[in-house]
């Protein structure tokens, strides 16, 4: 490493330290600017591909304001996917690349997106577990050092707070229904408790990438604080439902002043982000179909504003 | 990294909340014209909270000074206290001053 760059390094990090955010036009380390494409892509794949186990139940949502909801809700999912990819790509990275390396395989996205939604219960499960988790990472993300993506985690957090209240809201009325959906409150709650906790990746321990990522103030919480802010947070609300969480080991800690759990299928986890979740498949065939048919489209709508620009001049 | 694009140029969004108040920065989008590039910042931008005014820009066409270079660039302006009112002194009994 040369002198120079050393110095431009040690400028960059005393910057971060000093709260200061990141703007596109700015020198940046490669392997800060790398780490942020990264990060913020896989978020908005998230959000993208996570349209679709809840459009499975827009067809099937069981009154007329339930379906509005779940409209209201998937449109705002697709929207902070766009505010993200629109902050990825402030780092020199085209939309083109970003959904090309989504399909290639070499962009991830959240593993809980590939698990199916059997049920309307599992609509109300997502939204209060799956974002609540991404909520409660979110709200951290907003102090993240590169400028464009906090300023896209303020307007979504903005934004998603309904969706977990909607998602809550759902649990309890089939918590307070018949025996048969309380049943299916408590088998939704089973089936995504631990993919929820699992969004929040590996032990800190076994994330490589945490210490750059603390260090330059892209991820401003460790994935285990984030986890356990999470599960603090939501064992009293599924108390609240008069639902157990699928975890016998989970218990209060007065010592630590939170809850103690029973240790994650880290089996699963790699399972499912190595491509063999039980709906992987699925979720990228769809994506690639939707973005094929769609090709027309803006093929269509480059020709006419080149041929408007041409009438214009 | 590659050219290609079919998405259409970078148009950057600002929202005005209330008529007279100044515009502010949303985002950006993806847009062929400048007819879609309203509809797009209508539909992504402003799904709640219905904002007064909207401008598109293609992003294109901004111009702006890096963190970088911010100090130097900005510095002339923070070494004439005499552009503050309180570098003058005036005497109490003087009102509506």
């Amino acid at each position: 490493m040369t002198i120079e760059l050393q110095e431009k390094l040690q400028d960059f990090q005393t910057y971060i330290d000093a709260e200061e955010k990141i703007e596109p036009g700015d020198w940046m380390p490669d392997d800060y600017r790398a780490h942020n494409v990264r990060q913020i892509s896989q978020h908005a794949h998230s959000e993208v591909i996570g349209m679709q186990p809840e459009g499975n139940w827009i067809t099937r949502a069981p009154s007329l304001r339930a379906k509005k909801i779940l409209l209201a809700k998937i449109q705002d999912e697709g929207g902070h996917g766009l505010y993200l990819y629109s902050a990825a790509e402030t780092l020199g990275i085209s939309r083109d690349e970003l959904i090309e390396q989504l399909h290639e395989g070499k962009a991830k996205y959240s593993s809980v997106f590939n698990y199916p939604t059997l049920n309307w219960a599992d609509i109300g499960a997502i939204g209060w577990l799956v974002d609540g988790a991404a909520v409660t990472n979110q709200l951290s993300l907003r102090r993240t050092s590169y400028g464009p993506y906090a300023r896209a985690m303020f307007r979504i957090c903005n934004e998603e707070s309904f969706h977990q209240r909607q998602g809550y809201e759902i649990m309890m009325k089939m918590a307070n229904g018949t025996p048969e959906q309380r049943e299916m409150a408590q088998d939704a709650l089973n089936r995504w408790w631990w993919p929820a906790l699992m969004m929040f990746g590996p032990h800190d321990n076994q994330s490589q990438r945490t210490h750059k990522g603390m260090m330059w103030k892209i991820k401003r919480a460790s994935n285990d604080e984030l986890r356990q802010r999470f599960i603090d947070k939501t064992v009293p609300q599924a108390e609240f439902l008069g639902l157990t969480i699928p975890d016998p080991d989970l218990r209060w800690n007065p010592d630590t002043n939170q809850y103690d759990t029973g240790e994650i299928n880290w089996d699963e986890f790699h399972q499912v982000i190595s491509g063999n979740g039980p709906c992987n498949r699925e979720r990228m065939d769809h994506h690639k179909k939707v973005h094929e048919e769609g090709a027309w489209v803006r093929e269509a709508a480059a020709a006419f504003a080149a041929k408007k620009q041409a009438q214009q001049n | 990294m590659s050219d290609k694009n079919s998405q259409g140029p970078v148009w950057e969004v600002f929202t005005q909340k209330k008529s007279g108040q100044a515009f502010q920065h949303a985002g950006s989008l993806h847009a062929f014209d400048r007819e879609m590039a309203l509809e797009n910042a209508r539909d992504l931008y402003t799904r709640r909270d219905k904002p007064f005014g909207l401008w598109v820009v293609p992003a294109s066409a901004i111009v702006a000074v890096s963190s970088e270079d911010s100090e130097a660039f900005f510095d002339p302006s923070d070494d004439k206290t005499y552009r503050h009112p309180t570098f003058y002194d005036i005497p109490e009994e003087v009102k509506n001053l």
